[in-house]
């Protein structure tokens, strides 16, 4: 244990920062649990303060938000969160690789976009050429590709020129979006929409639309999970990201790893868009992917780069964000307490690691303190 | 990794108690179909657009005793067939409204799924082609309350002749569009019609924005057209852009949507809107009572759902009020017809035919002979505006959208 302030003279500070040891992982966990859930005991109180709604019901609202009336014994809600969930997940997954290789890729949104522009495109122009197989395996393809292009290009500037990915990632998404933009102004007649197209659309399974997205993304789940564990490619990524020279120094090609993790990361996201396009909207706007993309980022972080955290951290964004919008709607506040709600979440979320990380120690307690 | 999971499946499991304690709300039948509307709105009470709906969304269902809920800020796109859904599965509601233009084909997707809810929506073009019994689309003749305000326009223009501010000729009026649909076109050629049945010298300039709400584009373009020469001012948008320039220029605005005589007391004559409460009571009343609603319905004068606000004595012109009075008793009666053949030209020469684009299709194409009796015959075939002819008089300054 080791104290920042070592030196004490006459007047000793009220609060200490101390470094703690390596806490436990159940601890840490037990942390983790309890800022969620204090998280949204303070939403509670915030929207009882606001609405004038009892304990109750501000969260069987919320319940109702995400998973749909109880006893209806209607799935559909419970779906459309699953499908919500994946999405998310499937584009947290997808900038995983990139952030551990410390390669901030804010794109996600952009690339996303791509891959869903790509099967649109798809759709239409090819949607009466080709036989029905055939098709999906184009859509596929070029949404791959389309995602994987969109996030190689800013990985060969850094890997040539050093060039700030952040901002470069950031500023493709604003091209990507003129692009869906302009797209809808020659495709969409005078209105700018694409009405819903029904050819390439992906084939429904279980008798629901949303089961086949949510199986991709889980299936996506395990292989990154696979990929970035057990793999060559994996322990390089995780090497190039602790320290560069490193990387160099044990003959890793920094510039190749940098790349090809680039274009796996932008891949991902464009078979999102393709799940989003294709999948379940058969149509695209710049709406489409609705901010997930930078959502993404802090699951991302929420979930330590570990894929099946991610998995229970976007349910967790997602459930916020469905209740507390079913809360706004149906107590009258402005739909954008949905945003607040996840903001409050996030912070109390990612405020615990402080408090993994560090203790808190009054002046009198210093000397008896334990961890 | 198990014992993660162990503690967030604790925590839903408490959620879904928590959710248990206060589910018991049963529906009681009532010797009419119980009814619970969900209304979509784009945007949320800061637009005067979506206001203009949730104000007659809370006054008819609160007249009816209609339970409602809402959903705002809902994009025209996927989104909207989610709110459907949510408002159906989740709150239960059998009648959904969508309030914008381009929810039309996403709510049409829920109204598939859905064949026992019934979907009503504003200003759609496609109910009464696309075969489906629970779709509906609604307008009102808007028109003609456009071709009221354009009456008071008109005197205006007069009393600025009668004291010589300016010469006959040089009566033109500006005018602040968002897009070249025909809903916009209809809206300020039947605006400028009025103001030509009672000043036959008028000529007016209309500017496009390309948004239905940009405060500032919207006052840079009345800028514009007045330091452009005109002497009167109208908009079809929705900010506060247009009435505040003219405030500012002191130049009489004859507005949209609702009164902005509170920020423009001095320049604002009347304003002419629709009024949504006599539809929405309508649909409600056909579930309850178990009756079809037309696939078109378009309100009118006559059912309340077209109304001018107040005249604003301190910036019309005498006798304003007594001259719109006069000319509706015309509309209703049918003395007066908006769009009379005989009062416009097209190119100089009088138009005797008109193949409008009435049933949607991708490339507009024009289908329907709309000209009956030299009478144009605008939301007769359907409810949404289709009057989509650019007349002599009128001159557009920009045609980007």
């Amino acid at each position: 244990m080791s104290s920042i302030s070592a030196t004490k003279h006459h007047k000793e500070p009220l609060v200490h920062i101390v470094k703690r040891d390596e806490m436990k992982i159940w601890q840490a966990w037990l942390v983790r649990v309890a800022a969620i859930v204090l998280a949204l005991l303070l939403v509670g109180f915030i929207s009882m303060a606001l609405t004038k709604e009892d304990f109750f019901t501000i969260y069987e609202t919320m319940y109702k938000g995400a998973f749909g009336r109880l006893g209806s014994g209607s799935t559909v809600m419970l779906w459309n969160f699953l499908q919500k969930t994946a999405i998310l997940l499937g584009l947290s997954l997808a900038v995983t690789p990139a952030f551990k290789m410390k390669f901030w890729n804010c794109g996600a949104e952009g690339q996303a976009l791509m891959g869903g522009l790509a099967s649109m495109i798809c759709m239409i122009e090819l949607g009466d050429k080709l036989s029905y197989p055939v098709l999906l395996l184009v859509i596929l393809l070029t949404s791959i590709l389309a995602g994987a292009i969109w996030g190689v290009i800013p990985a060969i500037f850094k890997a040539q020129y050093n060039t700030n990915e952040t901002l470069f990632t950031l500023m493709m998404n604003y091209i990507a979006t003129q692009i869906i933009k302009y797209y809808l102004y020659i495709e969409g007649g005078g209105s700018n929409k694409i009405n819903p197209v029904d050819e390439g659309n992906l084939p429904i399974i279980f008798d629901n639309k949303y089961a086949l997205n949510v199986l991709i993304v889980l299936v996506l789940t395990v292989l990154v999970y696979v990929y970035l564990n057990y793999s060559k490619q994996g322990y390089e990524i995780t090497v190039v990201g602790e320290s560069k020279n490193t990387a160099r120094y044990i003959g890793i090609n920094v510039k190749k790893v940098i790349i090809r993790t680039m274009i796996i990361s932008g891949a991902i996201c464009g078979i999102i868009g393709m799940l989003l396009v294709s999948g379940t909207d058969h149509s695209i706007d710049t709406n489409t992917v609705g901010g997930q993309g930078f959502t993404a980022i802090m699951v991302s972080w929420l979930g330590q780069f570990n894929p099946f955290i991610m998995i229970l951290m976007s349910a967790l964004v997602i459930f916020i964000n469905l209740g507390t919008g079913k809360m706004a709607d149906t107590c009258g506040l402005n739909s954008s307490f949905a945003d607040i709600a996840v903001g409050i979440v996030i912070f109390f979320v990612v405020g615990c690691e402080f408090f993994i990380h560090y203790s808190v120690r009054f002046r009198h307690q210093r000397k008896e303190a334990k961890v | 990794m198990k014992r993660i999971l162990c503690a967030l499946l604790a925590c839903l499991m408490i959620f879904s108690l928590v959710a248990c304690g206060a589910n018991d709300d049963v529906a009681t039948p009532d010797e009419v179909a119980d009814v619970k509307v969900g209304f979509i709105f784009l945007h949320d009470e800061n637009s005067t657009y979506d206001k203009n709906f949730m104000d007659a969304a809370k006054a008819a269902c609160e007249e009816l005793g209609v339970e409602y809920a809402q959903k705002t800020q809902i994009p025209e796109g996927a989104e909207c067939t989610d709110a459907a859904i949510e408002l159906i599965e989740v709150d239960g509601c059998n009648i959904i409204f969508a309030d914008s233009f381009g929810h039309e084909n996403f709510l049409m997707k829920a109204a598939e799924q859905y064949p026992d809810v019934q979907f009503c929506h504003a200003t759609g073009t496609q109910a009464h082609t696309a075969g489906l019994d629970n779709f509906h689309n609604a307008f009102a003749s808007i028109y003609e309350g456009r071709y009221l305000a354009g009456v008071a326009a008109g005197m205006k223009l007069n009393e600025m002749i009668d004291a010589g501010d300016i010469k006959a000729e040089e009566a033109k009026m500006g005018y602040v569009g968002a897009f070249t649909f025909a809903e916009v076109i209809s809206g300020y050629t039947s605006f400028y019609l009025g103001a030509k049945s009672v000043c036959p010298s008028v000529t007016m300039d209309v500017k496009f924005t390309g948004s239905w709400y940009d405060e500032q584009l919207e006052k840079e373009a009345a800028e514009a057209l007045i330091s452009g020469g005109c002497v009167l001012i109208s908009q079809h948008a929705d900010s506060m852009g247009a009435p505040t320039a003219c405030e500012t220029a002191g130049v009489p605005n004859v507005s949209y949507n609702g009164s902005t005589v509170d920020a423009c007391p001095n320049t604002f004559i009347v304003s002419s809107r629709i009024d949504w409460a006599p539809y929405f009571k309508h649909m409600i009343e056909c579930v309850q009572t178990g009756t079809a609603i037309e696939a078109d319905w378009t309100g009118t004068i006559e059912t309340g759902s077209v109304v001018l606000t107040e005249i604003n004595e301190a910036a019309a012109a005498e006798g304003t009020v007594e001259k719109v009075e006069e000319v509706k008793a015309g509309l209703l009666d049918g003395t007066v017809k908006v769009f009379d053949t005989a009062n416009f030209t097209v190119g100089g020469e009088p138009l005797t035919t008109y193949l409008a684009d009435v049933d949607t299709d991708a490339d507009f194409t024009p289908d329907t002979e709309a000209i009956v009796d030299g009478i144009f015959c605008e939301s007769d075939l359907r409810s949404a505006p289709y009057f989509d002819v650019r007349i002599d008089g009128i001159t557009l300054l920009d045609e980007k959208y």
